[in-house]
């Protein structure tokens, strides 16, 4: 059982913000922290793992107090079992793969752990390689490792999986939500990737401004917000030609450029560079499947 | 003749070798403590230890001379207390080269220090490390090139030193005449042909160095 209570002003460039977040999670939750770039999704997560100070708060972890600001209590992150990923991995350089998750061992503790953590995540190829060395989805996989190590009590993961190309993603997708299943370890996921979210977590924060703007499962949440019976993409016009009664669009969304067709009305306050919403409705889709 | 020029030789290479072992010693705290201080006093420390890169060698050397004086009351402590004197001695040189090569020492590896990302030190954190073996395992193996730049420039910075060294250790054969107090003695004398030897020492010998570490860097940084 985790019991977070956190409050901390925060100087952002749109002013200041209070960063305020109040909740629990049950033993063996898989949780998300949502939203926008700023939302302040990093700051709680480090927070909770003693990086950063909150300026009040209680965070209480199996009846472990790491922080309470009215008993003066703020347990430093070494004292804290937490397993952090950091987005860029933090591997040590100077250390091989092996030695990395060695490091991560406590005085006297049984180093068997450290070979069967690298056997489930598939890294004893390359034990003995330096950091530098790995590919991203490698380097991932032995951060993901190196922070189990200490069996913690709390796994925080920060964007673990932003730098990764897309199947690259979608294994450790995988990979991630097999590990939560087997360990049933109480997780925290920082992700900006409705999808990502979707496919791991069974419940999910969403902040906004520093607030917590809605709490539920994905689908709850998602649903109401963002699934509909229709698509909705953004996108740029590139150009606009006029083709007999109609116009038609090249529209950059994404990576992706599309024509589409547009009525004189709809055409009307286009310019070259605009930004459009495309809403298609989903009745009829084709759906392909795409082997990765 | 030849005796005197290898005990001067001697002594200039003894100085600069416990100076930069001593620099080593309380180098490598005091640039973490100001690559790690959230102090607002932080630019003052860098004043202070920075202050021997532009001072003139004199100047420090001129009031180390005044503190250690036995007139001086600070010269009376230390000899009665530590029966030390540090005027005109090998250790007050020792002291005086140390305050004086301590940016060369302390600059490069607070740099280092700096360079590296902080996610390093906080993931040490999360796994439960100290402070001390965050430093010792993760930080300083990180920085290796630093550290060999900060030793070398010391030892360097020490060997040649004039000022500081002319102020407070005099020119006494054995115990203070060092390399570079010997060359201007000479040049005095007008014995330019040992002033040369002892010139053409120093030069061949800090070339040496220098490209020892140009190399070792070079093999540091391929192999990351």
């Amino acid at each position: 059982m985790v019991e977070i209570a956190l409050k901390k002003g925060l100087h952002t460039t749109e002013g200041a913000v209070d960063l305020v977040l109040e909740g629990s999670l049950r033993k063996g939750e898989f949780a998300a922290f949502f939203g926008e770039s700023g939302a302040g999704k990093t700051t709680l997560l480090r927070m909770i793992a003693g990086l950063e100070r909150p300026d009040e708060g209680r965070i209480v972890v199996d009846s472990e107090v790491w922080f309470d600001s009215s008993a003066g209590i703020d347990l430093p992150a070494a004292k804290r079992r937490v397993g952090f990923v950091f987005q860029d991995y933090a591997l040590f350089p100077n250390m091989t793969v092996e030695e990395n998750l060695r490091f991560a061992l406590q005085k006297g503790e049984d180093p068997a752990i450290v070979g069967e953590l690298m056997a489930m995540v598939g890294l004893e190829g390359v034990a003995g390689r330096e950091p530098l060395r790995l590919s991203g989805g490698q380097r991932q996989r032995v951060a993901l490792a190196r922070a189990l190590v200490r069996r913690p009590k709390l796994l925080l993961l920060d964007e673990p999986l932003s730098a990764l190309d897309h199947a690259m993603r979608i294994r450790l997708q995988d990979e991630l939500a097999a590990l939560h299943r087997r360990f049933g370890l109480t997780t925290i996921l920082v992700s900006h990737d409705p999808s990502e979210i979707f496919r791991l977590c069974g419940r999910l924060f969403h902040l906004s401004g520093g607030k917590v703007v809605r709490e539920g499962s994905p689908s709850q949440v998602f649903v109401r917000e963002r699934i509909g019976s229709s698509f909705r993409v953004v996108g740029e016009v590139l150009a606009i030609e006029p083709c007999e009664m109609v116009y038609l669009l090249t529209v950059a969304v994404g990576t992706q450029i599309v024509q589409i067709v547009a009525t004189e009305s709809e055409r009307e306050g286009l310019d070259v560079g605009s930004r459009i919403q495309i809403v298609s409705k989903a009745f009829h889709p084709m759906i392909f499947k795409l082997s990765h | 003749m030849d005796e005197t020029f290898f005990s001067t030789m001697v002594l200039t290479f003894r100085l600069a070798f416990v100076t930069t072992l001593i620099l080593l010693l309380i180098g490598v705290p005091i640039a973490y403590g100001l690559a790690t201080t959230r102090s607002r006093l932080k630019p003052l420390y860098e004043t202070v230890v920075s202050m021997p890169l532009v001072l003139p060698p004199t100047v420090l050397g001129f009031y180390l001379l005044v503190a250690f004086s036995p007139e001086s009351a600070l010269g009376r402590l230390l000899e009665q207390l530590l029966g030390f004197r540090l005027l005109f001695t090998f250790e007050g040189l020792v002291f005086g080269s140390v305050l004086f090569s301590l940016p060369f020492m302390v600059q490069p590896i607070q740099a280092g220090l700096q360079s590296l990302p902080p996610s390093l030190t906080e993931a040490a954190q999360t796994l439960g490390k100290s402070r001390l073996t965050t430093l010792f395992r993760v930080l300083l193996p990180n920085i290796k090139p630093s550290l060999l730049t900060g030793t070398v420039l010391a030892f360097a910075h020490t060997v040649g030193e004039f000022g500081v060294v002319l102020m407070i250790g005099g020119n006494i054969p054995d115990r203070t005449r060092v390399a570079s107090i010997a060359i201007y003695d000479e040049v005095e004398a007008l014995n330019y042909a040992v002033a040369n030897r002892y010139a053409l020492t120093l030069f061949v010998v800090t070339f040496a160095i220098l490209l020892l570490v140009h190399l070792l860097n070079r093999s540091f940084v391929r192999k990351v």
